[in-house]
């Protein structure tokens, strides 16, 4: 696991400051994320790690009363400048949540959603959905309903049909809000080791209010609390050796 | 992506506009009503139209007092809320408080029949039904009064009241309610003292938008008051046969010649009628708004 | 003081229960009039023949004919604008000074007395624009009529998409407007058409607007323009009722009108209802 020290940047933050309206969620965040690996967002609730998560493919652009200072660049480009196009960051940057939300739709429809916007052809659909479900790891167990409704699907599947939907538009990076939180141990488990099985050909971001999880996944860890990036190192280093009193506390379990 | 980018700020324009149409179609409305109303000023003071006790428009001399058509559309007015509002209340208390589900489900959708049928078919029911019952019964010269007036009104502004009252007394939190019960309070001890003032304000709301539903409407009372200008007592006018400001403007304006003092007249009747139910909505919509967030 | 108590709860329990029984009564009574006594009138001659001999025997085809014309013109009018104008105001706008001056106008649009939307249809429709007592005219006032209540049931509508939809669809790096057309609306078109169903209703039953911008008192033959005045089932009921040669000889006329008028707008409005619980169901499987 040691061996991704060397390895390339992929999203370089620095000084990411934001409000809310008056609330200032987020101070001076800097945080270095690198290429092909899990990094892991810890923190008690409200610490901001998913208000920081969502700064990475502008999701908080949403929100009218938000306001983001500072730099993220990912891939060396600065996704807050001007001629940044928010839709193509958001192609490269692709998103799961924390409750499944498969739309209302076929499960080919759903997975074929994002190519067909994006112009892929129809004859190449049918390979695109394919490779999608089965980098999924979902195509054994749907590939024979691909017609039939997305919403009748069990909470796991669904959520890994959303992550098959998004890996169909072949993002760069792809950032986990708490995707486990609405599953069951079973299909937890699934999706973490989807989620290594991904890292060889992606970078990943993942937001978890569940340690042992991110002691599982990730490479990297980042501590979050009150809207300060308290503490960002190699995973065992976090969970064995913290260096800030507060990473301990709340590793340890005595708040949060 | 230029092209894309393109289309989107192309299509949110569009839809910009769609959505500006309804600005400016209330802002037009405003202009031509007003404008074709302030013309009658030039040979009529606005004093007089407003303190002029006759409305005679074809007369020589010729009146054009607001006054007996505002007092008309006073009094049935307030005929329908004295009907309507208690009884609206009331039903929209037993719907949401005491009703088994079975049967508010039944009785909802049967008063949403209220709000379907057409004013121009109570005006019909009012005219072959209620007025000469009205007649017979209370011994009248006529049964078309403001009394019938406001009796078919205040039926026609009850699924508002109702709805929204119903709206208003759902919202009030179940803890409120389990609280007073709790102390030992009856089921009605709870709802008068505790759930309709706590829902008073929705409850207000609802009041208002019936009274300008009522104020506004027109086939009915013309079918049904008799139309004569003239100032109603009170409460003896009740009995009699009055003249609204909606049913003025829907019977004379299509004897006037365009462009007359009358046709102008009828512009400023319009106008006044509009300016009543605009303060009436945003009486309504400011009390909604307020008590949407105080609970 | 228990007991009074008890008896008082009583007594008020009894109070709002007759108010109930009151409220459904009104509903029973009106229907049972119209319906018992228009029952005999209507034939199949009535409604596809023209009214004869000065309205007193015949048909009310030309006044269907004219309430359809009307539904058509006004919903090809406001059924888009509202439609687009709720997606404007749900979907795109941000808290404005614009949005909240769409908001107010929408509201106070939807509390204007039909009678004004009459005049002000005369005023600019009629004369300004040129237009003359019409079809046109008539359609368009109906269509501003019901612009407000399109846009309210078209914005509850977007209001019950779930907002991961959005989300979901712009973090795939989809435009706002084709998540908007491919994942929102689909979901709302149900709700929309339901809102428009609706607004038929009202079409179909009002007619102090079109008093004032069109329609006949009679008219020998059907229009054949959209700039021909035209005959229309409330205005055709009032005249009957209140101006018709013989209005006591007419009464069974008069009553066949109001049930065919009745007929339209609830059964309107019970194809709405059923429309909308159908699709309930399905999306909320």
């Amino acid at each position: 696991m040691s061996s991704d020290l060397g390895k390339k940047t992929e999203i370089q933050v620095k000084d990411l400051n934001l409000w809310y309206g008056d609330n200032h969620a987020l101070h001076d965040v800097s945080i270095n994320i690198p290429k092909n690996s899990v990094t892991a967002l810890i923190g008690p609730s409200g610490c901001g790690k998913s208000t920081f998560l969502r700064c990475l493919n502008r999701m908080n652009d949403l929100i009218p009363s938000c306001r983001i200072e500072g730099d993220v660049h990912i891939d060396g480009e600065n996704i807050y400048s001007k001629n940044i196009d928010v839709v193509d960051l958001r192609k490269r940057v692709g998103m799961v949540f924390q409750k499944p939300n498969p739309f209302p739709m076929s499960i080919y429809d759903n997975v074929s959603y994002g190519p067909k916007i994006h112009g892929a052809k129809k004859s190449d659909l049918d390979g695109i959905v394919e490779d999608a479900l089965k980098s999924g790891a979902l195509w054994k167990e749907v590939s024979d309903r691909l017609q039939s409704s997305a919403l009748d699907l069990s909470g796991g599947q669904q959520q890994r049909l959303c992550i098959a939907r998004t890996l169909a538009v072949k993002p760069e990076v792809i950032l986990f809000d708490e995707p486990c939180s609405a599953l069951d141990p079973l299909s937890t488990s699934k999706i973490e080791d989807l989620i290594l099985e991904l890292k060889k050909d992606y970078t990943i971001v993942i937001v978890t209010h569940n340690m042992q999880q991110a002691a599982r996944v990730s490479d990297h860890t980042a501590f979050f609390l009150v809207g300060d990036m308290v503490e960002f190192g190699k995973t065992e280093q976090i969970f064995e050796s913290p260096q800030e009193k507060s990473t301990e506390d709340y590793i340890t379990g005595r708040f949060g | 992506m230029i092209n894309r980018n393109l289309k989107e700020k192309g299509i949110e324009s569009l839809l910009f506009f769609s959505a500006v149409i309804a600005v400016v179609a209330l802002f037009l409305l405003c202009i031509f009503l007003f404008s074709d109303g302030i013309i009658l000023f030039k040979h009529i003071s606005v004093t007089s139209f407003i303190t002029d006790t006759k409305w005679f428009p074809t007369a020589e001399p010729v009146h054009f007092g607001l006054l007996p058509l505002l007092l008309g559309s006073i009094i049935v007015t307030t005929g329908a809320v004295i009907f309507s509002v208690p009884l609206g209340i009331a039903a929209a208390i037993y719907i949401s408080e005491l009703a088994d589900p079975k049967i508010a489900n039944i009785v909802k959708p049967v008063t949403e029949i209220l709000a379907g049928i057409p004013s121009v078919v109570y005006g019909f029911f009012g005219l072959v039904v209620l007025v000469p019952f009205l007649q017979k019964s209370l011994g009248l010269p006529t049964g078309q009064t403001a009394l019938t007036g406001s009796i078919m009104l205040g039926i026609m502004a009850l699924p508002t009241i109702i709805s929204i009252s119903e709206d208003a007394i759902n919202s009030v939190p179940r803890s409120l309610k389990e609280g007073s019960l709790a102390l030992g309070s009856t089921k009605w001890q709870t709802i008068y003292k505790v759930t309709v003032p706590a829902a008073l304000s929705g409850i207000s709301a609802a009041v208002m938008l019936g009274i300008g539903r009522a104020i506004g409407e027109t086939m009915t009372v013309m079918m049904v008051t008799g139309n004569s200008a003239v100032i109603p007592g009170f409460p003896s006018g009740l009995f009699a046969p009055v003249r609204t400001m909606t049913a003025t403007i829907a019977l004379e304006m299509g004897e006037v010649p365009q462009g007359s003092d009358h046709f102008h007249a009828l512009f400023a009747i319009g106008s006044v009628l509009f300016i009543t139910t605009f303060i009436i909505n945003i009486i309504a919509n400011y009390i909604k708004r307020r008590y949407r967030f105080s609970l | 003081m228990f007991s009074n108590a008890k008896t008082n709860e009583k007594i008020a329990f009894a109070m709002l229960r007759l108010a109930v029984l009151a409220v459904v009564a009104f509903v029973c009574i009106i229907l049972y009039y119209i319906i018992s006594n228009g029952l005999s009138a209507i034939s199949l001659e009535f409604i596809t023949e023209m009214p004869r001999n000065r309205m007193t025997e015949g048909g009310i085809y030309p006044a269907i004919m004219g309430t359809i014309y009307l539904i058509i013109g006004s919903m090809a009018f406001a059924m888009p604008l509202g439609i687009l104008s709720a997606i404007y105001v749900n979907e795109y706008a941000k808290p404005s000074k614009t949005t909240w001056a769409i908001e107010m106008a929408i509201i106070n649009l939807a509390g204007t007395p039909s009678v004004v939307f009459g005049l002000f249809g005369l005023a600019l429709f009629v004369k300004y624009l040129g237009f003359g007592p019409s079809i046109l005219s008539a359609s368009l006032t109906l269509g501003l009529l019901i612009l407000p209540v399109i846009i309210r049931a078209s914005q509850e509508a977007l209001i019950t998409v779930p907002k991961e939809y959005r989300e979901a669809s712009l973090a795939l790096g989809v435009t706002k407007w084709e998540t908007t057309r491919r994942v929102v609306l689909p979901a709302a078109i149900p709700g929309m058409i339901t809102g428009a169903i609706l607004s038929i209703g009202r079409v179909a039953g009002e007619t102090a607007p079109i008093l004032l911008t069109g329609a006949a008192y009679f008219l020998p033959r059907l229009p054949n323009s959209i700039y021909s005045q035209f005959m229309a089932l409330p205005y055709h009921l009032y005249v009957l009722a209140t101006s018709g040669t013989n209005i006591a000889q007419t009464r069974p006329l008069q009553y066949g009108t109001a049930l065919i008028l009745l007929i339209i707008v609830l059964s309107v409005n019970i194809i709405a209802v059923v429309f909308r619980n159908h699709y309930r169901k399905k999306l909320s499987r």
